[in-house]
């Protein structure tokens, strides 16, 4: 190992030039006779668009071209898609509505595209659209999650109860069973709040069109740029795949929300070619909250079987999610796949049986957002079992105990076989850091002082890497899900790798560049992360599930062991011995039994001078590719203790302690990991305390701004205590599981099961905001009155 | 942001006149309410007069037993002036509570009394220290001025030149901040002057910021929180939104007045 290399806790390449404002995203990008687009976007939740006059814009100053949707289906621009066919449980293909970029007939959601003004400068662009003579007639609108089907209002043709699918996972007649001789059977209902994601840069796009060459550029920010490429080419037909140049240049966050394939970026590519100009388009932070993809929004009843011995024997769980008015990039994914194979958590469940029904409504498309379903899964999972617990009288850690699976591999009745593990271990040594004997004293001190102290666990696991092609192939994904990775060794001995994966906030430059240091004994400043540009990286399958890690770093390492075996040959050659005698070791290529070495930048540059060895026996260079599909999902898995101290006057709930135990496998930069820890935490506390994303009647967003979306801020968290276990993961060469994702999905029933361990009832919902808790501890009060 | 016409005049005179010739104006004091709502073209004034550069509108200074802060003072400079802290450390720990380091260091007293935002946390602190709202024209006592959500006594073209407290024998603010954007869900600013206690509550309010009279008789006769028992505001005049309806602001209001007197009264 070098000092670079795996484990070590080495500071972020990058920082240098995010700390410094010298980072390049797109909005920096200004291509030579940029124009701007602003798209008219419908202030009604629901609508049939009568007719558009965009006469009046046509005549404002500034504007070179105004747009609808009839002049993109004029030119045979196809519909936004989703990648994910879901069946429903009668065998029915899931009842996907048309999507196009802009509106044709009908708006469906506060926010949707109805026209897009290109002209000189962004102000005159909105002048414009303020010209645009819309004709709307609006209709009632449907946003209600739990009453979607059985609303009067029909978002899509295709689907005259707004059902987009009736899907189900598990074993109905074996969990009837178990539920049929439970002790016990605990229910619960839950609603997993919707989310914006509000990553810090808003999403922008810049599409621009070569005359001469035909070739088209965009820039645009994407967590997975080849994806963006292969949707624009395949399906919407922008562009051919060949002539289609995309670049995810410095990214400021996606959190899911820029995996997708949005309306913005398919109008600026297109609008290119029309205008023969570059086209821009920078969200703002209020376009963002209208239409960014959101996250979550669940409605789910749960209910647990227990038997004598207090061992979970069945798990029964219905959800509707809300998928809002179009179905977005994965959308039908998330509350599927990503969701129901996880429900069974940490525990050795026999019979699992889930029913999801995917609704529309006149709402923001909701999809990946950082976790994807598994939050969704561990919150019920994790309530239903601290629930259990408490309505059996036991101590909610021991109870999960028991019920942990402690054989490997072990297979759920809910497709996952999870690889390896050691939960209890995770327990132990979460107990130990959160002082959970002494809890007792804490709370008997709060109560001292008028306030509630509660303490809540969170026992998760994830599927991560997402995962192996076969697998999601068989489930419904319309795409692989490998990684590629290119080394490219110069003959100086510095190395460029080039990556599918994209790193927009995880680190990778720092990371990646560890494992090359690792592997070839050089130092992570002779080493360069490529990734986000389609003209330089062949193929990727981009960022998200927390997969670069395990799956793009397992490319590389890949690759790798190709460089080092083409650097045996060339070194056979120069040190003049038998390849088989060849050793690779501490940066070093050596003959076996002798002192003759030469350090690996030497024998890159003889690769490339070529001058000891014959072309018809090797070639020159020394540049290697490789594919990489694993073989499993991973299964990163921990246990998180929140400690909360309530205000029973005001309702303001304080965290007063945070334990994280995670067993993310093998650490390539433990630092990096626990701000990945941290960051998590904090959306997973911004969850369940703080952020809803609320539609009215109408279906207008009444938080809209940041003055009433309430954002996680440093003030509301406490200084995380951060521990970890590993138990190494069978399935990729490195051993990762990963870690982008774990705190968002452990923290929201951490946080609520510690809100109701310290109320003394289970009644609150998320975000427990002040007022919510104190109306909640209220009602906690009252039978002691009674007393 | 529509296209806009900017002014900058140097003296409260050469602004009154602007005001008086040009159509449709707005003056531009800290700029923090004025500037987002231009931007999201909410607000389109043909005419901004910026009034950051006159020098008569600024200092603080001390008389007897009165306080007076120019109107365009930055709530930073409330906040660490010596003078307020050592004559109503209430007051500078009020302006310290406002917003961000960002918008204490932009947004000015005059600016917010001017807006009179329902949820802003100077008219709380004017109505309870009895305040003088002193403009080009006029002298304004705080219970005249202020009359309800963004709306003032000031005449079309009127400027707040300075505002003038009394100093008070003990006084108090505590503030509950509305989770997402830190305003005031309910403030209450309680003072104690020689001829009795002032209870003035903002945030809570479906007028804007209100004065409590059961609650100023109450503490007139017993500066203590216990003197409060029992002592409520009606939720029928409260505001209620996603983040607080009116039963949840009420009862605020009476928490939050109880804190304030403890605090006044912890500090002697």
């Amino acid at each position: 190992m070098t000092a670079t290399g795996i484990g070590a806790p080495v500071r972020r390449k990058e920082d240098q030039r995010f700390v410094t404002g010298q980072g390049r995203y797109v909005d920096d990008f200004n291509r030579p006779g940029q124009a701007y687009a602003y798209f008219l976007r419908s202030p009604h939740a629901h609508a049939v668009i009568r007719s558009i006059d965009t006469g009046p814009a046509m005549i404002m100053p500034g504007v070179i071209a105004v747009f609808t949707g009839d002049d993109l289906a004029a030119d045979k621009i196809g519909g936004l898609i989703c990648g994910w066919m879901i069946h429903s449980k009668d065998g029915s293909p899931m009842k996907a509505g048309p999507h196009p970029a802009l509106a044709q007939g009908k708006v469906r959601y506060v926010g949707d595209h109805v026209a897009v003004v290109i002209a000189e400068t962004l102000a005159q662009a909105k002048d414009a659209a303020e010209a645009i003579v819309v004709a709307y007639d609006v209709l009632p609108a449907v946003v209600d999650t739990a009453q979607a089907t059985k609303a009067s209002v029909q978002v899509h043709d295709v689907s005259p109860d707004n059902t987009v699918f009736n899907w189900h996972l598990g074993n109905k007649d074996e969990t009837e069973a178990a539920f049929a001789r439970a002790k016990h059977v605990t229910k619960i209902d839950l609603v997993n709040n919707r989310l914006v994601p509000n990553p810090i840069e808003p999403r922008a796009a810049v599409g621009e069109y070569d005359f001469g060459t035909d070739n088209y550029t965009l820039y645009t920010t994407s967590q997975n740029p080849h994806v963006a490429r292969l949707v624009l080419s395949a399906f919407i037909g922008v562009a051919p795949e060949h002539k289609l140049r995309v670049i995810a240049p410095d990214v400021g966050g996606g959190f899911g929300s820029k995996i997708f394939i949005y309306a913005e970026e398919t109008v600026c590519v297109w609008a290119a070619k029309k205008v023969k100009r570059p086209v821009k388009w920078t969200s703002d932070r209020s376009e963002a909250f209208l239409s960014d993809a959101h996250g979550r929004d669940h409605v789910t009843h749960a209910e647990m079987a227990t038997d004598e011995n207090g061992k979970i024997i069945g798990l029964k769980v219905h959800t509707t999610a809300n998928l809002g008015a179009y179905l977005s990039t994965f959308s039908s994914s998330v509350p599927t796949y990503l969701y129901a194979p996880l429900l069974s958590g940490q525990y050795d469940i026999p019979a699992i049986y889930c029913e999801v029904d995917g609704v529309y409504t006149n709402t923001a498309p909701v999809d990946a957002y950082r976790g994807a379903g598994r939050p969704e899964a561990t919150f019920v999972v994790e309530r239903l079992v601290e629930k259990t617990a408490r309505e059996l009288g036991q101590n909610p850690a021991e109870f999960r105990r028991k019920n942990y699976i402690t054989q490997f591999p072990h297979a759920t009745p809910v497709i996952m076989t999870y690889d390896t593990g050691d939960y209890a271990a995770s327990l132990d040594k979460a107990l130990e850091i959160a002082d959970y004997k002494n809890f007792p004293a804490r709370k008997q001190e709060s109560a001292r002082r008028g306030k509630l102290r509660g303490i809540g666990f969170s026992s998760y696991i994830e599927a991560c890497g997402i995962a192996p092609s076969q697998a999601v192939g068989s489930l419904g994904a319309g795409v692989g899900l490998w990684e590629s990775a290119e080394v490219r060794v110069n003959p100086t001995g510095s190395v460029e790798v080039l990556t599918g994966s994209h790193s927009h906030g995880q680190g990778h430059e720092t990371t990646f560049a560890q494992l090359v240091s690792d592997r070839l004994g050089i130092s992570i400043d002779q080493v360069s992360i490529v990734h986000g540009d389609t003209d330089k990286v062949q193929f990727g399958m981009g960022t998200y599930g927390s997969r670069s890690g395990a799956v793009g770093m397992s490319a590389i390492a890949k690759a790798i062991d190709k460089v080092i075996a083409k650097g045996k040959k060339v070194a056979a050659h120069v040190l003049e011995a038998s390849e088989g005698d060849i050793e690779f070791k501490d940066g070093r290529f050596g003959v076996a039994g002798t002192d003759r070495s030469m350090a690996f930048g030497e024998i890159a540059l003889q690769a490339y001078i070529a001058h000891k060895f014959s072309g018809q026996d090797l070639e020159p260079g020394l540049k290697e590719g490789a594919f990489y599909d694993p073989t499993n999902f991973t299964f990163p898995a921990g246990v998180h203790i929140c400690e909360v101290e309530i205000d029973p006057d005001t309702g303001v709930t304080k965290i007063e302690r945070w334990t994280a135990v995670d067993d993310f496998g093998v650490i390539i930069n433990p630092m990096i990991v626990e701000g990945q820890v941290h960051g998590g935490i904090a959306q997973g506390v911004g969850q369940a305390l703080l952020e809803g994303a609320f539609y009215d009647e109408s279906g207008q967003l009444i938080t809209a701004s940041f003055n009433d979306y309430c954002m996680p801020r440093a003030i509301d968290l406490p200084s995380f205590d951060v521990g970890m276990t590993v138990t190494p993961c069978p399935s990729n060469p490195l051993g990762i599981k990963g870690c982008g994702e774990a705190g968002a999905i452990a923290a929201p029933p951490a946080v609520i099961n510690a809100i109701t361990d310290a109320l003394g009832h289970e009644d609150i919902a998320m975000p427990a905001t002040p007022q919510a808790v104190w109306r909640a501890a209220q009602k906690a009060r009252m039978p002691m009155a009674a007393e | 942001m529509y296209a806009f016409e900017y002014h900058r005049p140097t003296s409260v005179k050469e602004a009154a006149g602007l005001a008086g010739q040009a159509e449709d104006i707005k003056f531009l004091a800290g700029g923090h309410t004025l500037l987002p709502t231009m931007k999201l073209r909410l607000a389109g004034p043909a005419n901004v007069i910026d009034l950051g550069q006159i020098a008569e509108l600024r200092g603080i200074e001390r008389a007897g037993d009165m306080i007076t802060i120019g109107a365009m003072m930055k709530h930073a400079e409330v906040a660490n002036s010596a003078e307020v802290k050592q004559a109503i450390p209430a007051l500078a720990e009020m302006a310290e509570l406002i917003g961000d380091p960002h918008v204490r260091n932009r947004g000015t007293i005059g600016g917010s009394i001017a807006n009179n935002d329902p949820s802003a946390d100077y008219p709380a602190a004017c109505l309870a220290l009895n305040a003088t709202i002193i403009t080009n024209q006029r002298k304004i006592a705080a219970d005249d001025f202020f009359q309800g959500i963004f709306t003032t006594a000031l005449e079309e073209g009127e400027i707040i030149t300075q505002v003038s407290f009394p100093i008070p024998s003990q006084a108090a603010y505590t503030k509950f901040r509305n989770p997402a954007s830190r305003y005031a869900l309910v403030g209450v600013f309680v003072a104690k002057q020689a001829d009795g206690v002032r209870v003035a509550v903002t945030g809570a309010g479906s007028n804007g910021v209100f004065r409590v009279k059961e609650m100023e008789q109450a503490l007139s006769g017993n500066f203590a929180a216990e003197a409060l028992d029992g002592v409520t505001v009606a939720e029928s005049e409260m505001n209620s939104d996603i983040h607080a309806d009116a039963a949840y602001r009420a009862h605020l209001v009476g928490v939050m007045a109880r804190r304030a007197v403890q605090a006044a009264g912890a500090r002697g």
